[in-house]
């Protein structure tokens, strides 16, 4: 899963105080394509936008398991179901490395947790959306799924090292991803009416969110011009949408699934799809946490973080009187 | 991923850097990292966090706080000398065609 | 009329259904631990665990199809049987409760199961040796990481120690129908198919008693078993279990996935 920039306040792009002369020799770096690393000099413009998009990253992973995470005692079959918890199991690894990543920039991953929790931090706008058919889970592996990896292929050079390295294990693990979303879809497309229909059902419920989900317009991201100097972002929403939808009509139009636009139609001249209006109020809405299901997601992660709480003390606690017990050992020994 | 000092809330479990051994023969590589309470859940947690995949043969891990890093405010210093020692390499010498196996 | 007598097909098929129903009703459990545990890495932890027992059931349940001889696979078994005709122990179709209690269970579970396996990579049947000699290993991680748990847990914090504990009383009246129930016909046993799973409770005492001293916790008086699990008579909380896991496919029964 990935994440795209949901804030609309730019970053500054470089405090006062910042000698000028570091910022060109960091400029010039990232122009050079050289990866930035932990202990490297770097504006603090440059470290807050990646803690928060790389954090924002990781907090859609791990949210993102809470979707598909609602069908995992539904699976239809034993495959079915190892398929799904193992995929699931990747998301909430994914969240791993990039919190880790995020870490290096000198936050911890309480911090970061407790932003999600207190609605200081975003995620994928997604995720506030209800699995309510197994038909949702074909889908979010094939279309969710599906534009995530476009957004993160890129990403994998991205400037800044511990981000690229995670990108990289994090594509590695995801190839299957998509594959098996699109399997799930294609068996219901061939299936009984009523598994068509199912699958005609999901992809109408989440084609739209699936295309918001590459973010706002560019016209009105701010911070893109800066991010792609950057190399935090290697394109910009408006190409990778229309990459995403140019690979994936057909994909639909294959296995007999209509896409629900009306408006959607092959621009010769421009050699992609033309495709409708997006109703960016819904978008803005879901990411101001006004999803149907954001209330359910968000109390869901503090849930099992609050009654994770005495788990976590009694492992450290343990692991104290381990470390006094050593020492006590040592002084009498 | 050497982590900088102070980012660990009080009440978080440690984090510790994850090393995998791929196959036997090769040295253990970073693969990343991990919170855990103590070195014994810490090796399970890399083994289920990183080797998921067949990935690893062998786990190192230790306390990210424990690892010495050199800085790279120094790295002139510390890496630019080895620049102007191009007699290190096999290159620098000047072997005719004729001469072989070495 | 004529009564329909057992035959040691009957208690062999009988035997290896027990087998797979423990890993899939295990597995069932673990997997709606998924995106709530404690942390991130435990997620990921449980997550493995589900995922080793669902490929134990898959084999086990396949086999027991083949054995039965009517044409059902792994997955007409697991989905499309009722709860009287599950045979897995009492002890895996408990509610997790809480994550004491989700450990207290796991580390007798795997402790006995790793028991179990030790002898059943042994069977004179040599599929069962086979799937018994894979999962051992997986097993034997399994019985470490709960008992690494329960040492934490019970020497951890005065909740933390309470939780634990509290979670093993939940389990105990379980424990005794994992060692006390045989398979159906004693020749199964005698013939080296099946374990005899009376053999293993020493052991499985001491390993118990390892660990408890290790994790302060006191140990148990074992109060009267509740048994039936193995002859179809479960708790109220199987039917659910089960309502949930074979909606669609009973909903849908002529869709294939």
């Amino acid at each position: 899963m990935y994440t795209t920039e949901m804030s609309k306040n730019p970053a500054r792009p470089a405090a006062p105080s910042e000698a000028p002369e570091l910022v060109a020799a960091f400029e010039a770096r990232v122009a050079n394509d050289e990866f930035i690393e932990p202990k490297d000099w770097m504006p603090e413009a440059y470290r807050k936008t990646l803690v928060r998009q790389i954090s924002q990253h990781a907090h859609s992973e791990v949210v993102g398991m809470l979707p598909e995470g609602n069908w995992i005692s539904r699976a239809p079959s034993l495959r079915r179901k190892a398929v799904l918890l193992a995929k699931v199991q990747d998301e909430g690894g994914h969240g791993l490395y990039l919190y880790s990543a995020a870490e290096t920039l000198g936050t911890s991953r309480d911090q970061m947790i407790e932003a999600l929790h207190t609605g200081k931090a975003k995620y994928s706008t997604i995720f506030n959306y209800p699995t309510l058919t197994w038909a949702d889970i074909g889908a979010i592996g094939w279309l969710v799924d599906g534009a995530a990896i476009m957004n993160q292929v890129p990403l994998q050079r991205t400037s800044y090292g511990p981000y690229a390295r995670a990108m990289v294990r994090v594509c590695k693990e995801e190839s299957f991803h998509q594959r098996q979303g699109f399997e799930i879809t294609m068996k219901l497309a061939a299936g009984t009416p009523e598994q068509k229909a199912m699958a005609q059902d999901a992809l109408n419920r989440w084609w739209w969110p699936s295309i918001m989900m590459f973010g706002p317009p560019d016209d009105n991201s701010p911070n893109t011009a800066q991010s792609v100097r950057w190399r935090i972002k290697r394109e910009t929403n408006d190409e990778l949408r229309q990459k995403f939808v140019d690979v994936t009509v057909p994909q639909a139009e294959a296995i007999g699934l209509t896409v629900p636009d009306p408006d959607l139609k092959w621009n010769e001249e421009r050699g992609h799809y033309d495709y409708g209006a997006i109703d960016w109020d819904e978008f803005w809405a879901v990411v101001k946490g006004e999803g149907p299901v954001a209330k359910e997601r968000v109390k869901a992660r503090i849930d099992a973080w609050e009654k994770g709480a005495w788990v976590r003390e009694a492992a450290l606690a343990h692991a104290a009187k381990q470390a006094s017990r050593r020492q006590k050992e040592a002084a009498n020994g | 991923m050497a982590n900088e000092p102070n980012t660990q809330t009080a009440n978080e479990w440690p984090l510790w850097e994850v090393f995998i051994r791929a196959k036997h023969g090769l040295s253990h590589r970073h693969a990343g990292s991990v919170h855990a309470p103590d070195g014994e859940i810490a090796l399970r947690h890399a083994r289920d966090t990183y080797t998921r995949r067949m990935e690893g043969v062998s786990i190192w891990v230790i306390r990210s706080s424990d690892v010495v890093a050199s800085d790279p405010g120094s790295a002139g210093p510390t890496f630019e000398p080895a620049e102007s020692k191009v007699y290190r390499h096999p290159t620098f010498y000047v072997v005719p065609d004729y001469i072989k196996h070495i | 009329m004529t009564i329909p007598t057992l035959t040691s097909k009957d208690a062999h098929f009988d035997y290896v259904l027990r087998l797979g129903d423990d890993a899939l009703i295990l597995a069932q459990r673990l997997g709606e631990w998924c995106g709530h545990a404690p942390a991130l890495e435990t997620d990921l932890s449980l997550a493995n665990i589900a995922l080793d027992l669902i490929g134990q059931a898959t084999m086990f349940l396949g086999y027991a199809g083949e054995l039965e001889g009517k044409g059902n696979d792994a997955d007409k078994l697991a989905f499309h049987r009722d709860v009287n005709q599950f045979r897995n122990c009492l002890l895996v179709e408990q509610p997790n409760g809480d994550f004491g209690r989700t450990i207290a269970r796991q580390y007798i579970f795997s402790t006995w199961q790793y028991l179990l396996y030790q002898q059943l990579a042994r069977s004179t049947d040599p599929r069962l040796a086979e799937i018994a000699a894979k999962a051992l290993k997986e097993t034997t991680y399994h019985a470490e990481l709960a008992a690494e748990w329960v040492v934490r847990l019970g020497d951890g914090t005065a909740e933390s120690h309470e939780r634990v504990k509290d979670g093993f009383e939940w389990c105990w009246r379980f424990v005794d129908e994992l060692f006390s129930v045989q398979p159906l016909d004693p020749s199964i046993v005698t013939s080296g198919v099946a374990v005899d799973t009376a053999t293993l409770r020493a052991a499985f005492d001491s390993a118990l008693a390892t660990t408890f001293a290790e994790a302060t916790l006191p140990l148990p008086k074992f109060p009267r078993p509740v048994l039936g699990g193995r002859k179809g008579h479960h708790s109220e909380h199987l039917g659910h279990l089960l309502s949930d896991m074979q909606f669609l496919p009973r909903a849908y029964p002529d869709a294939v996935w």
